[in-house]
């Protein structure tokens, strides 16, 4: 069947116009920086007659990245729910309770072995065999080992999935990990974060469902998307950075027309994440934006290794925070690259693409001016 | 006698198990319990008292933003820290605009499908779902089209046998008792409320910077820099702008869908105003300050403590009576588990004692929650939207008796029959469409203070910890969304050494006390019809009337035991089921046949 044909069929079958659906797929192309034609693709994949079946579980939790996930803007959390997925358990918003519940979960697990998608929020306490969290009488642990251990893959969101979190920092009182030390050897990605932007997380799932695979990861299973660039590099703040121009004292000058929060304790020149380019509710803003410092939530143990959150990095002030040049990747604000060259700060830039990579800039940023190289 | 036992508990935030006992199709006892625990009070020893909020906040996604309030509150209490005016009017804003999205995503993504049978919006007639929706509001979306539209992609969903969110469903449990065109009415809104809350909620992304998670506190005022003359400051002429129009569309989805859902939804289910009562006792600590955080007489929501149902006298709040129990909870005390303690003396001994998993009951005769049992002057107390339009009701606060009395105008019934699962869910959208209200005033003071040149956001003078006294210690009192939230916390030599929550849902969902009095969910549920042991609806109805938060419930606090507490009496009100002529009834049936 033509593309096209089997789009129309689902609209109809699933009660919604062509055009609502071709929109969605755009926007999951352009998430995912996909040339325009991969629309087509997408929709294809999407118009299967069988939707892919999805289970949520929440451990030691805040239920924040379920919150994220319902303020998804594009795609909706109703047109994922409703026509992409078919979302079998989830605690905070599924009708079933108690054993109706458990049931959905079981036959999730029975009946789809090995083709069903986890998104697991939340560490999992290990200490005192796990008694630190249970639902329907199991522990967390017993669960999980479970669930992501029969299925095709599973998306870890948020701090504490992937590495334990907030639950996990000092004295860490209920032995919490994140999921892929809980349950190792699954097929995994994680998408950290506190919570994790949405945007990020439906862009996997739409890769997956198009591609039938994960989209390039890091080392540390993050999608290179998302978690390939440094923040300091893509803040909107940043010439002010490089200009000297910083917020000494909250509610100052500088701070009423939008400096660099470096001096408050903003810990973007060490943390990696879109944050900056997609922002957050329906890309309405972001922390800096607001004018608060990053606290580097998509770094590892965060909560323990960028705290105390108000101390300033402790890199000589105002002239070239000391990162290195693997840490840096390629900046998406032109403007900014053109800044750090001409105030030629002594800053340590370099051009660096991650290998193997179709997430490499667009063609048309790759021609755009490069940060210089300057070694002081 | 059966047990029954629900866990998981969904549609709420948070790991909870309710065991009941019931009897000739009656719940005769219950037991709630917390099954998860960080130890979040723990962590927060020995850091920079500064940032505690951002770490506290975590408590709760749900209740986002209401951990970091109480936090900041506390640390400025303690270091005797006054914020400026523009930093009060930005909290109010975020707190108040977190009250409105909290109660609609309640009632809709958490409550309604207990009221509501998905499957029978199949059934309805979009003409006529059509005349009922234009029957009970102005709502422009309610068109027969419309509705055949919502219809098709109902029809779609349950054609492809993959129902998804819908899957595990009590469809067909004979407690459903809505008409067709009604589900498909809620059904309607349940998706158009999804819409709302991700566009309202961005008022918290530019004053917070995202949501959930704001990341804009500051110990001494707000990070969101004011000023009318920058275009790159946080606060200026274009965003006021935008608050507004956020704030107006949100006031006309309250007003013209959550309000009359919430009244068309409780005139076919009247009988509820007779179940779901509980303790009687309500405490609110108020909330909304129009001057000093010091002043709670000036307060938009008032304080006090109602005691066995009496709305004749409403009750001071001393702080110094709250004390909590762990005799029931999997925690010891120094002093011994048949004692209290205050927040202020803080004790965190997380102690397991209940079964080995995996399990089937708990022993509820021994400890059997991670929740503890907090208590005001010994007693167990209800707090939450219910508690506080009761406490400002009988505290004769105009707006509030207006729209209560308006309310059981509709149904033609006595103040008492607000002491009911539909009585928490009345309470919740009188004061959402209270709030809605009460947001264009603060946005309009801002704006205001910004015209006149008031550029103030943070009061700096406590910044820099060396100006910071040896030790100190203070507590932050706050109004969230599900009730009376408090943070306590003590500071020596700059950093944290003790810290301490007593969070609305401990109240509500704790367990029995060392004098064997219920909490609140417990008390609530005794008496709840159940028609079906199997499927336990009804059990559901009167919790999720609470809207329970339990990552944030699991808590720890200490203080002194005194005994004269009472054995809670948790009767429903017998005359509770007051005849009710359900105006919304009456239009939908005048609808349906045809009438109009």
């Amino acid at each position: 069947m033509a593309i096209e044909e089997s789009v129309l069929e689902t609209c109809r079958r699933r009660g919604i116009s062509r055009r609502r659906f071709m929109e969605f797929c755009g926007t999951m192309a352009a998430t995912l920086a996909l040339p325009k034609a991969y629309t087509q693709t997408i929709a294809a994949a999407l118009s299967q007659k069988r939707k892919p079946v999805m289970v949520w579980l929440e451990f030691q939790d805040c239920a924040g990245n379920t919150e994220s996930m319902l303020r998804s803007p594009h795609p909706a959390i109703e047109d994922i729910v409703l026509e992409t997925l078919s979302l079998e358990y989830h605690e905070t918003i599924m009708a079933g309770y108690g054993k109706h519940a458990e049931a959905a979960l079981k036959r999730v697990v029975d009946e789809e072995k090995g083709k069903y998608l986890v998104v697991v929020e939340g560490a999992i306490p290990t200490a005192d065999d796990g008694i630190y969290c249970t639902i329907g009488g199991r522990t967390a642990l017993d669960i999980a080992r479970e669930v992501c251990g029969s299925a095709a893959a599973t998306i870890a969101v948020g701090a504490c999935a992937w590495d334990g979190g907030l639950v996990r920092s000092n004295p860490n009182p209920t032995g919490a990990v994140g999921l892929h030390e809980a349950v190792p050897g699954i097929k995994i990605v994680n998408l950290p974060g506190c919570p994790h932007n949405s945007v990020n997380t439906a862009a996997v799932l739409v890769h997956y469902l198009t591609f039938g695979e994960l989209p390039a990861l890091d080392p540390e299973n993050r999608p290179l998307f998302a978690y390939g660039q440094l923040i300091h590099d893509q803040c909107e703040r940043r010439a002010h950075y490089d200009a000297g121009r910083y917020v000494q004292a909250w509610g100052d000058e500088g701070h009423r027309k939008g400096w660099c929060l470096f001096k408050m304790g903003c810990k973007g020149p060490e943390a990696n994440y879109n944050c900056p380019t997609v922002r957050w509710n329906n890309a309405t803003s972001w922390p800096v934006k607001a004018g608060h410092g990053c606290i580097a939530c998509a770094s590892s143990r965060f909560w323990d290794t960028k705290s105390p959150f108000y101390e300033r990095l402790p890199h000589p002030a105002g002239f070239g925070v000391d990162v290195t040049a693997g840490e840096i990747g390629w900046t998406v604000v032109a403007g900014v690259a053109a800044a750090t060259a001409a105030h030629a700060v002594g800053h340590v830039v370099r051009d660096h693409f991650h290998p193997g990579d179709g997430d490499g800039p667009p063609p048309e940023e790759a021609k755009a001016e490069k940060p210089t190289t300057e070694v002081h | 006698m059966a047990r029954v036992v629900i866990d998981p508990v969904t549609r709420i935030e948070g790991h909870l198990r309710i065991e009941t006992e019931v009897n000739g199709g009656r719940v005769t006892d219950a037991w709630s319990s917390g099954t998860m625990f960080r130890g979040i009070e723990l962590i927060l020893r020995g850091r920079d008292p500064r940032e505690a909020w951002i770490w506290a906040q975590r408590i709760c996604g749900v209740c986002t933003t209401v951990h970091a309030l109480a936090s900041v509150r506390a640390v400025e209490n303690a270091l005797g820290i006054d914020i400026p005016d523009n930093a009060r009017l930005v909290r109010n804003i975020i707190a108040g605009a977190q009250n409105v999205q909290d109660h609609v995503i309640h009632f809709y993504h958490l409550h309604a499908l207990d009221w509501v049978d998905v499957t029978l919006a199949l059934k309805a007639d979009p003409a006529k779902t059509s005349q009922l929706a234009q029957s009970i509001s102005e709502w422009p979306k309610s068109s027969a089209t419309y509705f055949k539209g919502v219809q098709d992609r109902v029809k779609a969903l349950v054609a492809s046998r993959q129902l998804s969110l819908f899957s595990s469903g009590d469809w067909g449990h004979p407690a459903y008792q809505l008409p067709p065109e009604a589900n498909l009415l809620a059904v309607a809104h349940y998706i158009e409320a999804l819409d709302m809350q991700r566009d309202f909620i961005r008022i918290h992304a530019v004053l917070g910077g995202k949501n959930p998670h704001l990341q804009t506190y500051l110990v001494g005022g707000m990070s969101t820099a004011i000023d009318g003359n920058e275009p790159e400051a946080v606060i200026n002429p274009e965003r006021i702008t935008l608050f507004n129009e956020l704030a107006a569309r949100a006031k006309t989805f309250v007003q013209q869908v959550y309000v009359p859902d919430v009244l068309a939804v409780a005139s076919f289910y009247k009988e509820w105003f007779g179940y779901g009562e509980g303790l009687g006792n309500f405490m609110a600590y108020g909330d909304f300050p129009s001057g000093s955080i010091n002043d709670p007489s000036d307060f938009f929501f008032p304080r006090g403590v109602i005691l066995g149902r009496d709305l004749a006298t409403v009750h001071p709040v001393d702080p110094g009576k709250i004390a909590e129990y762990v005799t029931h909870s999997w925690y010891e005390y120094s002093v011994g588990d048949q004692a209290s303690r205050r927040p202020a003396e803080g004790e965190t001994s997380p102690k397991y004692s209940g079964p080995k998993p995996p399990y089937l009951v708990l022993d509820t005769d021994a400890k059997y929650s991670w929740l503890k049992s907090p208590r005001y002057d010994d007693k167990p107390m209800e707090v939450g939207p219910l508690a506080r339009t009761l406490v400002a009701y009988a505290s004769g606060d105009a707006q509030v008796k207006k729209s209560v009395d308006a309310v059981l105008a509709k149904f033609n019934a006595p103040p008492t029959v607000l002491f009911s699962t539909l009585g928490r869910i009345a309470a919740r959208a009188i004061e959402a469409d209270i709030m809605v209200e009460k947001l264009p005033e603060w946005i309009a003071q801002l704006d205001d203070n910004m015209a006149h040149g008031d550029v103030r956001i943070h009061n700096g003078d406590k910044w820099d910890p060396e100006s910071w006294p040896k030790s100190c210690a203070g507590f932050g009192l706050e109004e969230a969304p599900r009730g009376s939230l408090g943070h306590w916390v003590e500071i020596e030599n700059k950093k944290i050494v003790n810290y301490q929550c007593i969070v609305p849902s401990t109240w509500n969902a704790g367990p029995r006390d060392a004098h064997g009095q219920r909490g609140a969910y417990e008390a609530a549920l005794l008496n709840t019809p159940i028609a079906d042991p199997e499927r336990p609806l009804e059990v559901l109805r009167t919790v999720h009337s609470f809207d329970p938060c339990l990552a944030c419930a699991v808590h720890v606090v200490d203080g002194k035991g005194r005994s004269y507490g009472r054995e809670a009496e948790a009767v429903p009100d017998s005359e509770g089921t007051t005849s009710l002529p359900a105006d919304s009834a009456a239009l939908y049936k005048a609808a349906v046949q045809g009438g109009l």
